[in-house]
């Protein structure tokens, strides 16, 4: 009795605590003249804050160089944080050692965007796929064979025998994606890291290869952070949307929510400028802000997108951070305007 | 302001352009008929090994070396160009009249040379243009294209990925060709840039009366520009149609689906995909080339379609015939 | 193994690439041949020569087969004796315990030339009186000269040429050519026919024996011809095969392999390590490579396996190391290494199953193309005196040869046979090296 309440109280705890939780996550990399001495800093990351439960597909959106790769490789335990944390399952990642760390890897799948470049072009598929088992521990040969082909059926490359042989570059390109997304999902992680998975296949496979990733997500209950530059095809696969610029969150809410109502002057810049396919198009200039992203090196004090931004009130915007402004419930922006 | 009259520019007819490999002969472009007038911009959709890359090699004789086969027609203006020496094409045609903006162009430019001087070489290579002149033009194509003319005696990695597409466009622009062949302008930038980039093409095309061929993949962007689409799939082109209809309702059964696998910011739209791949270039289907993908085929796939026109507008599919 | 079939397919569409595997085929089944039919201690006791290895070789005898593109043949060498059954012996008792033993040496004798030399080689067994003994030449047209009469010791040799009796009695020529030569011919021409060499023994104690070998030194000999030591060249050049081909593959995988896994370990980790090897190599690239083995081969040893060493280690930290370095670094980057971080993979996997596999297409070429480098270097380094001092190699005939001034003397032979040899080698290595890159690299492929 006593130990069922325990197990129920365990229970409970674990539906409380976030699966990955990042707190003023900051991860800076030092510049170095010649090769010594200081020369700054490129701050990628600077003051990230969210928790992602369980089974929850989240987008993080952002343009090149906005920080949204630095922000995904700590959380795949490739970075180090310069300061803040990263909490998974209530443990601080900062404090693991070697065989926790192997443990966090196996619980955290990683989906790249280049997926020929993904795949070792000398091994065949059955040897990339056994990989990951063979380090984590998987002994027998069996138990590998069994769990790659139950890998490769969950991708839906069938018959399994027409690709264990294969070599990456005999594949489709959305089949060596299917690869990678079987890689990721081999060792039962609770979430998956996609970075850009679909921006390198043609379209026709696009929405065939998020379509599988929403799938396993669901039949898996999977977390998931989709790094994206595209918001078109945010909607069909995430819940909530994080907006980066410069190395801050500036920007969260529901995807619905976000599509409809972007407060952010910059979240609404990217919306402006995504088309959709519509011969009108072509008789309109698209309004884009001027100038270009800042340089993390020495990013503009106050807001960082102040210097670009249309609606900018002189004498804040350009002093002050702006913090999270509540919107709604569950939609928070940086910015000025909402005060 | 008076319309110029939109008249015929670039006639291609039954293209073929085929490589020799250790696999066997591929098929790259396969019997394309193309054509385009002054100040009009065609788009070339495709996948990834439809062979829209070598249409732009073949049209501009940037040919590699394990060319198998290369005949047709090329008609530029009334002159036939396939008939041209190299050297003559190489003097009177490429540059002078019909330029490229390549693959990737960004990470094309010379590092070692300055951005300013490389804009300015073609002019002196093929317009005979001294230096001075050759710069002067280089600095009002810069403001064409939106970079700022201090930016002429910098190098290319001191530029961000937009700014050097847009030195690479200014690169196409500055012998003033009639014809600009734009492959995958926008596909390696990000939202804003590109958006920025497709204004400046939209501004050039206004100002300057270029044509454009545009080789994409991204159906979306490529509405930027589109005053018709031609789609490309296995070598050969399967619908030629204005952009007005064809954004609206594409007739071939590829276009369709192509279009349908869009994922659309605005509209509650479902997007689809296509089962299955685009076939080798090395071994192609008999009959339709789309058919063994096709939800719509029936018996007569197997053969060859024809192409059809109706209203101006070009589909190669039985379901028309 | 279907990606090994295919680059097998591929390689072998280049004819190159087939005359280069057929000419290393060749060599190994050289090699096969030299170390199955002269064991390694039996092909080390015949270089070395001394009493009784080669006494029946001619000195700097020119191959048998120049023969062939001669009108004038040049004589072969005869050994006769009574064990080989090419003599016969006849033992007659006599009064007094007194014996007399009779050889008789049959031959023909083809050629207008004369032989190099002539020689008898005695054994015989006695306690106190040596056996006595009277030679007799028998010529073709019937003419009987006496050659010698003399007491033999145990072991004794009779060189012709060497006694001074014999050449008075021929009237001053010779006697390698004066026994040969028909009188009053002016010394001209052999005489062509069957001679006849008779040997006469008497012994004077009970159990006194006594046999002798009869030797014609030719002028050719064997498929190879012979040095001034009278040793086999084909000796050398069968045994030079294993051990250049040995020679130059070792240390050709020790320093690609070693100077791959440094350069990989130098990438992956990069800081102080990387800066370490970097710095080594710069260093080890300013030392003078020959100069220093050159040193070890004069104070230390001259043995081909620390030569062997010596050379590995000076090459591995050679430039190459730079080459491999910059391919890394950009291999290191690449998504593949990321994804294999991500899933856990330790470092010392990385650089062994992701990092070194990436760059083997680039490794096998240069591995065959800088094979005959090293087997021109072991030769140098024994033109140089600094061979090994026991092992018969294709660079030590080549030294002899020099020594020996054999170009001057018309000895061609000497030098251009282990000179082919290792020509072949650099060639066969190469054909396969070049052609191998055009499969690994398909961007060196005209399609």
């Amino acid at each position: 009795m006593v130990q069922m309440d325990l197990q129920m109280k365990e229970a409970r705890k674990i539906r409380t605590v976030p699966l990955l939780s990042i707190r003023d996550l900051r991860v800076w990399f030092e510049l170095r003249r010649f090769g010594f001495g200081h020369a700054g800093y490129v701050k990628a990351v600077d003051g990230v804050n969210f928790d992602l439960r369980q089974g929850e597909a989240i987008a993080v959106v952002g343009e090149s160089g906005c920080g949204k790769s630095s922000l995904m490789k700590t959380i795949l335990g490739l970075n180090r944080p310069t300061s803040g944390s990263v909490v998974f399952e209530g443990r601080d990642l900062s404090t693991f050692d070697s065989k926790d760390l192997r443990w966090y890897r196996s619980q955290v799948g990683y989906v790249q965007q280049d997926p020929f470049g993904a795949l070792a072009p000398f091994m065949t598929i059955q040897q990339i796929l056994e990989e990951p088992l063979i380090i984590n521990g998987v002994k027998d040969r069996g138990e590998r064979e069994a769990r790659l082909r139950r890998a490769l059926e969950e991708v839906k490359l069938k018959p399994v025998e027409d690709y264990l042989a294969k070599f990456p570059h005999m594949l489709s390109g959305g089949q060596q994606q299917r690869v990678v997304i079987a890689r990721a999902m081999i060792l039962n992680p609770k979430l998956i890291v996609a970075d850009e998975p679909v921006s390198m296949l043609d379209a026709s496979v696009r929405v065939e290869i998020l379509k599988l990733l929403r799938g396993l997500q669901a039949s898996h209950n999977l977390a998931v952070i989709y790094i994206t530059h595209d918001l078109s095809t945010v909607r069909y696969f995430s819940e909530r949307i994080f907006v980066m610029y410069a190395g801050n969150v500036i920007e969260r809410a529901r995807v619905d929510d976000l599509l409809r109502e972007a407060r952010h002057p910059y979240t609404h810049a990217l919306l402006a400028a995504t088309s959709d396919p519509d011969a009108k198009n072509a008789s309109v200039f698209r309004e884009v802000p001027p100038g270009e992203p800042p340089s993390l090196v020495k990013p503009p004090g106050g807001c960082r997108f102040h210097p670009r931004c249309a609606h900018v009130i002189r004498g804040q915007c350009d002093v002050e951070f702006p913090p999270d402004f509540k919107i709604a419930s569950d939609h928070l922006a940086a910015c000025w305007l909402y005060k | 302001m008076i319309m110029q009259p939109i008249t015929g520019l670039l006639e291609v007819e039954n293209l073929v352009l085929h490589f020799r490999t250790t696999r066997g002969v591929m098929r790259a472009v396969d019997g394309v008929n193309l054509s385009l007038k002054h100040g009009e911009a065609v788009v070339v959709l495709g996948e990834s090994g439809c062979g829209k890359s070598s249409l732009a090699r073949a049209i501009l004789r940037l040919l590699p070396r394990n060319v198998h086969a290369y005949s047709g027609k090329v008609v530029l203006e009334g002159r036939e160009l396939m008939g041209l020496t190299d050297e003559d094409f190489r003097q009177n045609i490429r540059w002078a009249h019909i330029s490229i903006v390549p693959q990737a162009a960004m990470n094309a430019l010379n590092p070692v040379l300055k951005v300013g001087d490389q804009v300015a070489e073609p002019m002196m290579i093929y317009g005979g243009v001294k230096k001075e002149d050759a710069l002067g033009n280089a600095r009002k194509m810069f403001r064409h294209v939106g970079v700022p003319e201090d930016f002429l005696g910098r190098y290319a990695f001191e530029l961000s990925g937009g700014m050097r597409q847009r030195v690479a466009i200014a690169m196409a622009l500055v012998t003033a060709p009639d014809l600009i062949i734009l492959d995958e302008p926008t596909s390696a930038l990000d939202v804003l840039t590109q958006a920025n980039i497709m204004n400046v093409l939209k501004r050039i095309k206004r100002e300057l009366g270029v044509s454009y061929i545009l080789i994409t993949h991204d159906i979306a962007t490529s509405s930027e520009l589109a005053d018709r689409v031609a789609v490309m799939y296995a070598g050969q082109i399967v619908e030629v149609s204005d952009a007005a209809r064809f954004f609206n309702a594409p007739l071939h059964p590829y276009s369709q689906k192509l279009m349908a696998s869009v994922p659309r910011l605005r509209g509650d739209q479902e997007p689809d995909f296509i089962t299955g791949s685009p076939p080798s270039l090395l071994d192609l289907p008999k009959g339709c080339r789309f058919a063994p993908r096709c939800p719509l085929r029936f018996a007569k796939c197997d053969e060859e379609p024809p192409v059809t026109g109706t209203d101006g507008r070009l589909v190669k599919c039985w379901l028309s015939a | 193994m279907k990606a090994i079939q295919k680059s097998v397919t591929d390689l072998l569409r280049y004819p190159s690439a087939v005359a280069g595997l057929v000419l290393i085929l060749g060599l190994l089944l050289i090699s096969v041949y030299a170390m199955t039919t002269i064991p390694y201690t039996e092909a080390i006791r015949l270089w070395r020569g001394g009493e009784g290895v080669w006494h029946t070789n001619p000195i700097n005898a020119q191959p048998a087969w120049t023969n062939f593109f001669r009108r004038e043949k040049l004589p072969e060498g005869l050994t006769l004796s009574v064990a080989d059954g090419t003599a016969t012996r006849t033992v007659t008792a006599k009064a007094d315990g007194l014996r007399q033993i009779d050889i008789t040496y049959v031959f023909d004798y083809p050629y207008s030339g004369f032989p190099q030399e002539l020689a008898l080689f005695f054994t015989a067994t006695y306690s106190v009186k040596q056996p006595y003994v009277s030679v007799t030449w028998l010529t073709p047209d019937g003419r009987k000269l006496r050659v010698m009469d003399a007491s033999v010791g145990a072991t004794d040799t009779y060189w012709f040429s060497q006694d001074p009796k014999l050449e008075r009695r021929l009237g001053g020529e010779r006697p390698a050519e004066g026994l040969f030569l028909a009188p009053g011919n002016g010394g001209q021409a052999a005489v062509p026919g069957r001679y006849e060499l008779h040997v006469s023994a008497l012994t004077f104690e009970a159990d006194s024996d006594l046999d002798a070998e009869f030797v014609l030194y030719g002028r050719v000999h064997g498929p190879a011809g012979t040095d001034h030591l009278r040793r086999d060249l084909m000796v050398a050049l069968l045994w030079g095969t294993p051990v250049a081909l040995a020679f130059g593959l070792l240390a050709a995988l020790g320093t690609t392999v070693f100077t791959m896994v440094i350069a990989a370990v130098g990438a992956w980790f990069g800081g102080w390590v990387d800066e370490l090897i970097q710095r080594v190599t710069e260093i080890n690239l300013v030392l003078p490579f020959l100069p220093i083995l050159i040193m070890v081969g004069t104070f230390y040893s001259r043995s081909i396996w620390t030569i062997l060493t010596v050379t590995i280690l000076l090459s591995i930290f050679s430039g190459a190391i730079k080459g491999y370095r910059a391919i890394f670094l950009q291999v290191k980057e690449s998504p593949y290494i990321e994804a294999a971080r991500a899933y856990g993979a330790g470092r010392w996997r990385i650089i062994f199953r992701y990092l070194i596999p990436r760059i083997v297409p680039v490794l096998v070429p240069q591995l065959v193309t800088i094979i005959p480098t090293f087997v021109f270097l072991e030769a140098s380094l024994a033109v140089l005196g600094l061979g090994d001092p026991v092992l018969p190699t294709w660079g030590k005939v080549i030294d002899d040869a020099r020594a020996n001034g054999a170009p001057f003397q018309g000895q061609f032979y000497w030098v251009l046979e282990p000179s082919f040899l290792l020509m072949l080698t650099g060639l066969a290595f190469a054909m396969l090296g070049f052609a191998l890159d055009r499969v690994f690299n398909p961007r060196l492929r005209d399609v």
